[in-house]
This record gives C-alpha cells, structure tokens and sequence, in this order.
C-alpha cells in the first residue's frame, strides 16, 4: 500500500472548511453550553425544590444518554414536533446546521451545570455569610462574588470537558454532517485515500487537543489566588 | 439601640441559646466571652439575621426581627460584620471589596464609593495596599480591609466574631488598635473575643455565655475584678491563669 500525502493538499481548503465548521460546533457548544450549564447549577442549588427537582432530572436524563443518541434524536423528531405544534403535522426541516448547534448546546449543558455545581460548592459558606451580611441581593451576589470564584475554581476541568466536545463534535458524522471528519470520510471515499485522509485527520485532532491540554496546564499554575 | 429579648434557637433537639435578653445602648462597646461552644457566635449572628431565630425578637434601630422574618435589606444595611475567617472577596482587589456593595446596595456612583473606600482604608493603615488582593496581605491586614468593606456601608452597628482568633499573635494588635479608635470614635460594637486585655479596657460591659444562656451582664472593670457567678469565676481563672 502507498501512502500519497500528496492528495490531501489538493483537498486542503475542503478539508478546512470541515475544520471550521468543527470549530464552530465547538463554540457554540462551549459558549451555549457554559451559559445554559450554570443556569442549570443555579437552580440545582436554589431552595425551589420544583427548579431544583427540574434541573436534576434534566442533568440526570443528558448524562445518561449517549450523544450519538440525542443527535438522532433531535435531527428526526424535532422537525416533527415543531410541524405537529405549528404546522398542522407536517414535519418542519430544520437543517443539519441548526440540528446539530442545539443538540451539542442541551447535551454539554449538562456536563458544564454538574462542573459549575462542583465550583460553587468548592466556596466557602463563609463567602455566602459575607454577601448576606453585606446586604448583596441573592443576585448580585451571584453575579459579582460566587460565579467569578466558581468558574474559576473549576476552569480546568472546564477546558478538559471542552477538549471531550471538540471530540465529540466528530459524532456528527451520523447525520452526514460535514465536519472534519465528515470532510475527510467523504473524500476517502470518493478517491479511495483512507489512509492518508484518517492519518491526517488524527494529527489535527491531536494537535489541537495537545495544544488545549498544555493551555489547561499553564492554567492551573497560575490560577492560585495571588500567584503572579 | 438593640434590645434582644427573650431569644431561643436549637438545632435539632440541642438548644444553643435559652432565652436570652440584653440591651445595647447607642455607642456602647459590649464584650460576648464564654467557653467555646457557649453559643456566642450564634448570638451574635442572629442580630443581623444570619442566624435565624425559634422565638423572642430583637430589635435593630427601629427593625424588629423575630421568627420567620426574611426581608432583611433594610437591617443588613445598618449592621456591620467582621468574620473570625476575614471571607474577604478573593477574585477582588483590596479597593473593590471595599467598594462593591457601595455600588451595589447603597446604589453610590462608583468615584462616591471609591472615595469613601480610599478614606476608610486609609483610616485602617492600608493605603499603600489598595490595588492589592486579599491573598497577598497578611491576616492582620486582610482583617483591617474587612473592617473597612463593613464600616463602608455606614453602618449604626458593628458585629465582630472572633476577630483575632484566627490571626498570628503579632497581629492581633493592629487589628484591636482598629477596633478601639472605632469605640472611641462612638461606634455602637459587640464583640465576641477572647482578648481580655480589650475587654477590660474598650468595652462598657460584658456579657458572659455559658451553655447558651447569657448568665451573667456586667459592668468591665466589675466583670472582672468580682464575677458575680460561679461559672464565670470558673472560666475567668481558667484564661487568666497565665
């Protein structure tokens, strides 16, 4: 068998174009997961034991789920709930796109909600007393002292957990996506390159991951309060 | 100014504090001592509201906290409190911990809070610190900025648990010297503390604890020269011994 690493540089910019939407999954998951995952923690945490019960079961059901699962999930039902709401029936197509972003932001949201739980939970009861006792509102002191030191209690496990999404964005090869692997797959196929398009395609992912993974090393260095 | 009456409080079938009762008059300066496990920290957190409370009320100014009552901005605002354990905001700088419930609570502009913040720090000695963060100041220090963030919101009272309990000895006076201009300057405190060196000389009166009753109320220099009660004689020879 020849390996011809000269056909990848041919499919460079479609191979790319497969990254990118790669990283745009991840953003999106990362970004709409965080925001939606401590919204979650929050009222996992809230003496509402109604917003609280939700917000449980909600993170209980996505982590007992595999994602391949709530991507199908999502791509075939969704349509049809939105045309039975709306559409009198007819299922309403949604895009691969629009598919995809949702089911990565409610997937992930409920591994970040358990990560930022972990972070409030690491403050001291102390620094809810101070809030009290200096008259913050529950919400201000949300905002302004017990998130900053939760997320950043936890910062590295939340880079760890977004280096397992940019993983996992390649499972969106079951929808005929057209991500990085998606990309690849599509051109193994119609030039008979395996070899080369898969070895390629690892080396990307491991490059990124390895880069992320030194980034939440120098990370934990500096994160101790007051290190310089 | 503050009137406790009748407080009772148990977490589960341990009853904390029995029935207590005592007044603290506008500008007083009252010492809470007692064995540990007494029940002096959660008395004085019930008065402002920490703590909650099973039965009697106490009155703030004109704020009346009794069971079940849970809106408590208005008493927050015009009680100040200083942690044994400082729980100064760590992510924050030294001028920010002074500053964010000025701008937060009272609503100040933040070059009004800022003002006041760099006035109040500069009255605690720490004016050459302010950009810092807590965790770069010694605990004598991080103890002044939190006296400061307390006094910040202009408070009529100020609570203090166990200030110096968790400082190294050498620290201890710069944090009492704090407290003490603060009693001279008329500031209505108690103060749960173990230095009986500023009990003798700051405080008006002392409030002795022992098993969750106050059990004895008297005057300093009376306090500590002739303890009406057994209990307290006890434990005044037990800490004076050395």
């Amino acid at each position: 068998m020849k390996v011809d690493l000269s056909a990848v540089a041919s499919v460079a910019p479609f191979l790319l174009s497969g990254l990118l939407f790669t990283i745009q999954i991840t953003v999106v998951g990362v970004a709409g997961g965080i925001v939606f995952g401590s919204l979650l923690a929050v009222a996992r945490l809230s003496p509402n034991r109604l917003l609280s019960a939700f917000a449980t079961a909600y993170i209980n059901l996505m982590r007992s789920i595999p994602l391949i699962m709530v991507i199908f999930w999502v791509f075939f039902l969704v349509p049809w709930a939105i045309g039975w709401l709306v559409n009198h029936g007819r299922p309403v197509a949604v895009g691969a796109s629009l598919t995809i972003y949702a089911t990565f932001v409610l997937f992930e949201a409920a591994y970040y909600a358990e990560i930022v739980r972990a972070g409030f939970r690491s403050i001291s009861t102390g620094q809810y007393a101070a809030c009290e006792a200096l008259g913050l509102s529950r919400f201000h002191a949300y905002v302004y002292i017990l998130f900053p030191q939760a997320i950043r209690n936890v910062l590295p496990i939340l880079l760890t957990q977004t280096i397992i999404l940019f993983q996992d964005t390649s499972l969106v090869y079951v929808i005929s996506a057209t991500d990085l692997l998606g990309a690849a797959t599509k051109i193994a196929q119609r030039d008979g390159s395996l070899v080369e398009m898969y070895l390629t395609v690892g080396v990307v992912y491991f490059l990124f991951c390895y880069a992320a993974s030194q980034l939440v090393k120098w990370l934990q260095g500096r994160l101790a309060y007051g290190a310089r | 100014m503050i009137s406790i009456s009748h407080v009772s409080k148990s977490y589960g079938s341990f009853q904390v504090l029995k029935d207590c009762n005592a007044e603290v008059a506008r500008g007083e300066v009252v010492v809470i001592c007692g064995p540990s496990g007494s029940g002096k920290s959660t008395l004085i957190k019930t008065v402002n509201g920490l703590e909650s409370i099973d039965a009697g009320e106490i009155k703030v100014g004109d704020f009346l906290l009794a069971p079940r009552v849970t809106h408590m901005a208005a008493l927050r605002r015009s009680v100040g409190m200083v942690f044994q354990s400082f729980e100064l905001f760590p992510h924050l700088s030294v001028l920010s911990n002074v500053t964010i419930a000025q701008t937060k609570v009272l609503k100040r502009p933040k070059a009004v809070a800022e003002e006041k913040a760099r006035a109040l720090l500069a009255r605690v000695g720490l004016s050459a610190h302010i950009a810092k963060y807590p965790a770069q100041l010694s605990g004598g220090q991080q103890q002044r900025v939190a006296i400061a963030r307390a006094l910040a919101l202009d408070p009529e009272v100020m609570l203090f648990d166990e200030p110096t309990s968790a400082l190294d000895p050498e620290m201890v006076n710069e944090v009492l010297d704090v407290m003490t201009s603060l009693a001279k300057q008329g500031m209505t405190m108690i103060c749960v503390t173990h230095e009986m060196g500023f009990a003798r000389n700051v405080a008006n009166r002392v409030l002795f604890m022992d098993g969750g009753e106050i059990v004895e109320t008297a005057g300093a220099a009376k306090f500590f020269n002739a303890p009406a009660s057994e209990r307290a004689k006890a434990f005044l020879a037990r800490i004076l011994k050395h």
